[in-house]
């Protein structure tokens, strides 16, 4: 990964645009799913897939490839484009999601699909899956990197931090999570369902470096990944604050959009808005 | 009829004065044997190092020994990523935990993922004793014979415990191993065959057949002997592998015998017995009797009362026997 220059932060930010409007077109086809959650993360899918990760979308099980453990598995239309529009598959594929025979399930299985590391869902399990991966690695003296995204409602979660626990004893260098803080899981939010916060404390307290970022932009998401790397005694965790829903104005900030789909109507709507930027350019096909 | 000469059992099989060992040691051995073989094994283990027999390991390879503290859910998905790196972790704490606490990390983060870990339970069984229910694990084979792509052995004494250990480590997919505290008769021997998915008949009969498994197969035998007194001829299979189950050598043995007694140190529920008869219901019904856990949690006590006291003793299995030979 190089430092990125001006243009190509425009660039994925448009490509995070075109991942936005995939997740809509998946939703709608899918008719169940989850749309917050992808919406708010899908400029680090764009800064993971176009510039930080270390990959090959034409080999998926080349050897040296970064590794990356999506652990909060309902937000996979996410991954799914990016992976789709990344190179991995064809984008017509991604209008199967969660249909009978498809590669895309309704939570990612990394049997099914060439590219997914981890079968995840169950939430909790996907950063010590990703501490497992690490170790390994260091243990082997390869020089691949492990990354992880963790929902903010997996901060509620005991495995998940048995996992921190251990990477901050094995001062995982190699290791890099991201939490998704958007404040909302299915019930509510997260601070009236389970406060997490202080997070930074908590994180601090079990021996890991904190970077605090504003989770919706490309600069600073790709800014603290070379801080990340750039810490060789412990792993480093990012704490992604965005806005679920992010690109479509009646979904922003909605708890209540965790876990549903938009129907035909809603979906226009949304596609007319991303494609307009929320209304500040014209839209290519009015 | 009698015992299998190519079973080459202990000649003092049925002395008083056997020599006992905890099958947890065959265990050690074992996984330090599987560790010269092959590189990519590594020992994880949650604050049991020495009670499970995993500090073997540590000692020989201390660089691919893992310690996690308290952290059973994180053992066995932490292993599941390191496999997903192409190491083979074995995970060990007391069956109770492992699989009993962390079941659902087993179910998706190894089984499902497909993942080469195994997943080492000791202490299972009441024959942990003193310790008591909490940490007596009587449901862990039915547990774990659930999961799809699961493989359950559960060996009968130290010698079957370290190659079942060895032959896991060689086999590639998740493996649970069963082990247990107490010291055991070692009553077969380095030549005795072990291969995982296949029952050994231990001894020939001709009028009830004896299916068991862990440690209690040495009481069987011992029932057998005193059954033979009365007239009575009792095949004895060792069962070792819960999943996949021999279906071709216990129905072979039950068109024979026509009648069938199981017997675990587990909840008769769910358990190997229950195997026996899914596979036994399917395609030769015939009468059987159920010897194990009889739907309650153990206590503490010493190992032997406490066999004794749930209905696992020799006089138990005999009792099974002639109450099933009554049965049309």
């Amino acid at each position: 990964m190089a430092h990125a220059h001006d243009k190509d932060i425009e660039r994925l930010e448009e490509i995070a645009n075109d991942i936005r409007q995939s997740i809509i077109r998946m939703l709608l086809a899918a008719g169940s799913g989850h749309s917050a959650g992808p919406l708010g993360m899908a400029d680090l899918f764009a800064a993971l897939y176009f510039h930080i990760l270390h990959h090959n979308p034409k080999k998926p099980f080349w050897e040296e490839r970064d590794r990356f453990i999506l652990s909060n598995g309902h937000i996979c239309p996410v991954r799914y484009a990016a992976m789709a529009h990344a190179g991995y598959f064809p984008k017509k594929e991604l209008l199967t999601l969660r249909t009978f025979g498809t590669r895309l399930q309704g939570h990612p299985e990394r049997e099914k699909l060439p590219g997914v590391e981890t079968t995840s869902g169950p939430l909790g399990a996907g950063l010590a899956q990703a501490a497992g991966l690490a170790y390994a690695a260091r243990l082997d003296g390869k020089k691949w990197r492990t990354y992880c995204l963790t929902s903010d409602g997996e901060q509620e979660a005991g495995l998940h931090w048995e996992a921190a626990l251990f990477a901050g004893k094995y001062r995982l260098a190699n290791l890099t999570a991201f939490v998704d803080r958007n404040n909302i899981q299915i019930d509510g939010m997260t601070e009236d369902i389970m406060p997490i916060e202080p997070l930074r404390a908590k994180w601090e307290a079990f021996n890991w470096h904190v970077i605090d970022c504003d989770g919706n932009s490309m600069q600073a998401i790709i800014d603290a990944v070379h801080e990340a790397k750039a810490i060789f005694e412990k792993p480093t965790v990012v704490l992604l604050h965005n806005v679920p829903g992010r690109g479509v104005s009646f979904m922003e900030g909605k708890f209540e959009w965790h876990g549903i789909p938009p129907n035909a109507e809603q979906a226009a709507i949304a596609l007319r808005e991303l494609r307009t930027l929320g209304g500040r350019i014209r839209a290519e096909h009015e | 009829m009698g015992l299998n000469s190519k079973a080459y059992l202990a000649a003092d099989l049925l002395a008083k004065t056997i020599l006992k060992k905890p099958t947890r040691d065959g265990y050690g051995d074992g996984v330090v044997e599987a560790g010269k073989r092959d590189p990519n094994i590594v020992v994880c283990c949650a604050d049991l190092t020495e009670s499970t027999r995993s500090l073997a390991f540590k000692k020989a390879f201390p660089e691919r020994f893992v310690q996690f503290g308290v952290s059973e859910q994180s053992l066995a998905a932490i292993a599941a990523g390191m496999a997903l790196a192409g190491k083979v972790p074995f995970i060990s704490s007391y069956a109770m935990f492992s699989p009993g606490r962390n079941w659902e990390m087993i179910r998706t983060n190894i089984a499902l993922n497909n993942v080469n870990v195994k997943i080492v339970g000791a202490h299972s069984g009441v024959s942990v004793g003193p310790d008591g229910a909490t940490h007596q694990a009587v449901e862990d084979m039915a547990i774990t014979r659930v999961i799809p792509r699961m493989t359950v052995v559960a060996p009968c004494d130290v010698h079957e415990s370290k190659k079942a250990t060895i032959a896991a480590a060689a086999f590639v997919g998740p493996v649970y191993l069963r082990f247990t505290r107490e010291k055991t008769p070692v009553f077969t021997t380095a030549k005795t065959p072990f291969k995982i998915g296949r029952a050994e008949v231990f001894r020939f009969g001709k009028h009830v057949t004896i299916v068991a498994c862990g440690p209690l197969v040495h009481n069987a035998l011992l029932a057998a002997a005193q059954l033979a007194k009365k007239g009575i001829d009792c095949e004895v299979i060792d069962n070792h592998t819960v999943k996949p189950m021999d279906a071709k050598t216990i129905i072979a043995s039950a068109k024979k015998t026509r009648r069938v007694v199981t017997v675990e140190e587990h909840q008769v529920q769910g358990g190997m017995g229950s195997r026996v008869a899914e596979i036994l219901a399917a395609s030769l019904p015939v009468p059987m009797e159920f010897v194990g856990m009889q739907d309650c949690f153990g206590e503490s006590g010493n190992p032997d009362e406490l066999i004794e006291h749930f209905g696992m003793g020799v006089s138990a299995i005999m009792k099974a026997v002639q109450k099933v030979m009554k049965r049309t």
